[in-house]
């Protein structure tokens, strides 16, 4: 693997080694802290994002390295008009492996093809997302202790959602999973999804309206943002709504073991009560999003602790 | 309706009826200076109907744009008035430059002489999708 561009590029193999090794970072930090010495990562984000920028960055710090790069097209020479092959090309020049969001598709495959530096995806318009699956990963085979064997619910807006998308795309290579998609008829997942993905691979799964019918059957919740605007009509806003907000009152029904899921940010789909009720993992998830980076950048760069 | 053989250049036969302008536009076979003729709505067992192109000189002829546009044309080389080979198109794995995307997400839209490639996915289907974008190329 020279970049990560696509979730799919990575075999299960790869996301075997690189979860063994965030487990390990999260074990042993002082092993790792100083494994990126003198290394420089680039973090070029052409739109705003907190949380994925700085998990990258923090993961660059914790392994000794070093970070430079911009926040907004505004402050680089995109606003003047400048390529993403040129920016790309510029940028190698400075950095040993890049990680880029931008608002357009295929942007980092773009910058990709003219680098020798590894490109890392940090999220493309809303094609792909491959650290958050990474994260996603790693956050079910801590909480559940495997990737396989068990129910899970994508609840929200399955259509335009592209860490839904990603997710299932990855999880569809282990055994044994059922999928329920709980969202209303206008935000379900888009039929290339349906064909491509569960229909070739001879996956069933499960299509319902409402959280409250599926609760007791989930191990896992995937919860996304149901954003007014998506909704053809404000009745059916007005109808739908909460069923797609996971308060204490849905989790009364729910397993004892379920575990709860969240990319972030969080609006109002999950209530703050529910933060103080241990299956509530989104925030562990948030801090396995650095650990999970922290061994992508070794994998991508060829370093290793033992050289250490 | 007669046309003449042609003694040396290229036939495509088995077009689609009704591609036949479609292809001869994107061969570019309106740049060339030799006689070129579309036969529309020829009579065909197989097909029922056919379009056929003659082009009375040696092309060289893009079997990418072709077998994206018409996978069931066939391209007969004519030398000394007799027929010296035979060429069957197919479905091209990927295609460069003869389509372009239409997602405004995509970079494609931006980012400046950048190619528009796509990949084919699903040969049954013929569907081809975006390198860049993964959209879904809808043929015209």
């Amino acid at each position: 693997m020279r970049h990560l561009i696509d979730p799919m590029d990575l075999s299960v193999e790869d996301i075997d080694r690189l979860l063994d090794r965030a487990d390990d970072i999260s074990n042993y930090p002082q092993k790792y802290q100083e494994v990126c010495k003198y290394k420089k990562l680039a973090t070029l984000f052409f739109e705003p994002s907190t949380r994925t920028r700085l998990s990258f960055e923090a993961a660059m710090l914790e392994l000794g390295g070093s970070v430079l790069g911009f926040s907004s097209a505004d402050s680089s020479s995109a606003a003047k008009g400048e390529s993403i092959a040129d920016t790309a090309r510029t940028v190698a020049c400075y950095a040993d492996i890049i990680a880029m969001r931008h608002p357009k598709e295929g942007a980092p495959y773009v910058a990709s093809q003219f680098v020798d530096i590894p490109i890392i995806n940090a999220g493309d318009g809303g094609h792909n997302h491959p650290t958050q699956t990474l994260t996603d990963l790693l956050t079910i085979r801590r909480e559940k202790g495997r990737l396989d064997n068990f129910t899970i619910g994508f609840c929200g807006d399955l259509k335009f959602g592209r860490t839904v998308h990603s997710l299932i795309k990855a999880l569809s290579r282990y055994e044994n999973i059922n999928y329920v998609m709980i969202s209303p008829e206008e935000l379900q997942i888009p039929e290339y999804l349906k064909k491509d993905v569960f229909e070739r691979k001879g996956i069933s799964f499960r299509e319902v309206e409402r959280m409250e019918e599926v609760m007791p059957e989930l191990d896992i919740i995937y919860m996304t943002r149901v954003q007014r605007e998506r909704f053809f009509n404000e009745a059916d806003y007005v109808r739908l709504k909460d069923s797609y907000i996971l308060d204490l009152d849905k989790l009364k029904n729910a397993k004892e073991d379920l575990s709860i899921l969240h990319p972030l940010p969080r609006v109002n789909e999950i209530s703050v009560k529910v933060d103080s009720d241990p299956r509530a993992c989104y925030f562990r998830q948030a801090l396995n999003g650095k650990h999970v980076r922290m061994a992508l950048i070794m994998d991508l760069l060829g370093v290793s602790a033992d050289e250490y | 309706m007669n046309i003449d053989s042609i003694k040396n250049g290229i036939v495509l036969d088995h077009i689609t009826a009704g591609r036949g302008m479609e292809i001869y536009k994107s061969l570019g076979l309106d740049k060339l200076d030799c006689s070129v003729a579309i036969i529309k709505n020829v009579k065909s067992s197989k097909m029922g109907k056919k379009d056929i192109i003659k082009i009375s000189d040696n092309f060289e002829v893009n079997f990418d744009v072709l077998g994206y546009i018409d996978p069931d044309v066939t391209v007969c080389v004519i030398e000394d008035g007799s027929l010296k080979s035979k060429h069957k198109v197919e479905l091209p794995e990927k295609i460069t430059n003869i389509a372009k995307c239409k997602n405004p997400r995509c970079i494609t839209s931006i980012e400046q002489e950048i190619d528009h490639v796509f990949k084919l996915v699903d040969r049954e289907k013929q569907i081809y999708r975006c390198i860049y974008c993964e959209s879904k190329l809808k043929k015209n």
